[in-house]
């Protein structure tokens, strides 16, 4: 299958990395089918429109700068993208990245949660009221390393 | 939009499994009471608001950025090791 990436132009994709947001994504809710890339680059991901080229996500798995991450969403929700149990759950926050990429920063008040065995997925709103929308990765990064020094 | 009047402790229903009750008032706050089917999800506004806001903000990833902030995070991650030493 051909995808147009906005990373890297046309690009052959394995059936299995398609991933259908029934509900679109939160601003984007028209868009329903994305690929989920792997951007070779640990431990950053593309999430990219397979409609519109211009409308990729970087995302950044939580636990690797926050392994006390917890996803505070009903299992109503999670029923609604057909998870019932935790380990169909695949956990993605987007990244947005300013000018300054050291300030970059990951939203986990609205995690990306996908259903790894049917490959369908949502944007959840976190419950948890812990988990905000810019959470800064270096500096919690950083914070995380010295706690475990 | 349909606007109803009520007081503390009046609820009004929505279809026949949505009830909005208002349980207190004080100044410029109303305290409301939402009771509502599970499947049902209910988030103050400006929560929508800001996770749209902030997912319009990160469509703007440059298409080569990817490459420099893994660069980063792993010159961060290094350095946190090379300080245990």
């Amino acid at each position: 299958m051909r995808v147009n990436t906005k990373a890297y132009g046309p690009l052959e994709v394995d059936e299995r990395q398609k991933i259908y947001f029934p509900f679109g994504i939160l601003g984007f809710e028209n868009l329903k089918y994305y690929v989920l890339l792997d951007a070779k680059q640990q431990p950053f991901y593309w999430l990219q429109s397979m409609d519109v080229v211009e409308i990729a996500f970087v995302l950044i798995d939580p636990a690797v700068f926050r392994p006390d991450y917890t996803l505070g969403i009903s299992k109503e929700e999670l029923e609604e993208i057909g998870i019932k149990s935790k380990d169909e759950i695949l956990c993605f926050a987007i990244v947005t990245i300013p000018d300054n990429l050291s300030s970059m920063t990951a939203n986990l008040q609205g995690p990306i949660i996908i259903n790894r065995t049917t490959r369908v997925g949502r944007q959840s709103i976190n419950t948890d009221s812990r988990w905000k929308v810019r959470h800064a990765i270096m500096e919690e990064l950083a914070a995380l390393r010295q706690e475990t020094c | 939009m349909l606007v109803l009047a009520r007081k503390v402790d009046e609820s009004i229903m929505i279809g026949d499994q949505i009830e909005v009750s208002i349980v207190d008032i004080k100044g410029d706050q109303v305290k409301i009471g939402i009771a509502a089917p599970k499947n049902v999800k209910v988030y103050r506004k400006e929560v929508y608001l800001a996770i749209q806001k902030e997912n319009i903000e990160a469509v703007k990833a440059k298409p080569d950025i990817i490459p420099a902030i893994s660069t980063l995070f792993k010159e961060s991650a290094k350095k946190a090791d090379d300080n245990k030493d």
